[in-house]
């Protein structure tokens, strides 16, 4: 399964990537600037699904005590992590142009940055106790209360007054031009294709690594070469 | 200040080598570390099946 998404995550990203530099066309007012979109929003949202996603394993694991789901949780948060910082930086890229500033204390840009501190701690809290058990009860923990976070992030531009814009793209409709629609959409099931591979092959290491001592590990085809 | 002007005149190698560039650089990074993993935790079954292959025949014999 893993080959599979990451090829389609290659293709769709090149394909994004085409329709987002050749076919769609320059923003009236941003420019090309405007561009940055195509990679920014995919990062965005996948950082706060990841996370969602993440605290639900988390939550399963702490409820039923399922090892897999805390597995999973551990094997999503790095991705998270990576999605959020990637949402920062090319977020601070798009503002210096726009905004005149690489950074402003925004209510959006501070949640999401309350988001990546979450996922660092998250990571570093699990890797902080050598027993995986009790670490992943520990880290399940701040995953599910950290939750609360990402409603604020997504509501942060209706509740306050802030610099970053609202959403373009409601259940209502959208003036955005069909072409930029394309692009940013392909580049999101892209962006969800990646992370889907990266965290299944991760997680596969994971299972491999606490398992070790099981005889179905030492009967694995790849262990046996 | 040189790089507000640079910027302007060149939007699309701003966009490319700041955004997408870094994005892809640490997509790149995350795949490596994770085949990377991938290849020390099989080494390290593989050592942990051999070390108690090599102390049941220490018992056979």
């Amino acid at each position: 399964m893993i080959p599979w998404f990451a090829i389609s995550a290659a293709l769709l990203f090149a394909l994004g990537l085409y329709i987002g530099f050749f076919v769609a066309p320059t923003d009236y007012q941003q420019g090309e600037f405007y561009r940055i979109i195509f990679i920014h929003v995919p990062a965005s949202i996948l950082s706060m699904f990841l996370y969602l996603i993440m605290a639900g394993y988390a939550a399963l694991g702490l409820i039923f005590n399922t090892r897999l789901s805390a597995m999973m949780a551990t094997a999503i948060a790095p991705t998270g992590a990576l999605f959020a910082f990637v949402s920062l930086w090319t977020g601070a890229l798009w503002g210096k142009p726009m905004w005149g500033a690489w950074w402003v204390w925004d209510a959006r840009l501070t949640s999401e940055l309350i988001l990546l501190f979450l996922y660092l701690g998250f990571i570093a809290l699990h890797a902080s106790i050598d027993d995986p058990r009790r670490a992943d009860r520990a880290s399940a923990l701040l995953a599910i209360v950290g939750s609360v976070n990402v409603p604020i992030i997504y509501f942060s531009v209706k509740w306050w007054n802030t610099l970053h814009q609202g959403s373009t793209i409601k259940f209502s409709g959208t003036t955005m031009h069909i072409a930029m629609q394309q692009a940013m959409f392909t580049m999101l099931a892209a962006c969800w294709l990646y992370a889907i591979a990266v965290v299944l092959a991760r997680v596969r290491s994971i299972i491999l690594e606490r398992e070790r001592r099981t005889q179905w590990i030492a009967e694995l085809p790849e262990v046996q070469q | 200040m040189n790089l507000d002007i640079w910027m302007r005149e060149n939007p699309l190698a701003y966009i490319w080598l700041g955004s997408y560039a870094v994005a892809f650089i640490v997509f790149a990074i995350e795949i490596a570390m994770v085949r990377h993993k991938r290849k020390i935790t099989l080494q390290q079954v593989r050592l942990m099946r051999d070390a108690g292959n090599e102390a049941e025949d220490e018992e056979m014999a």
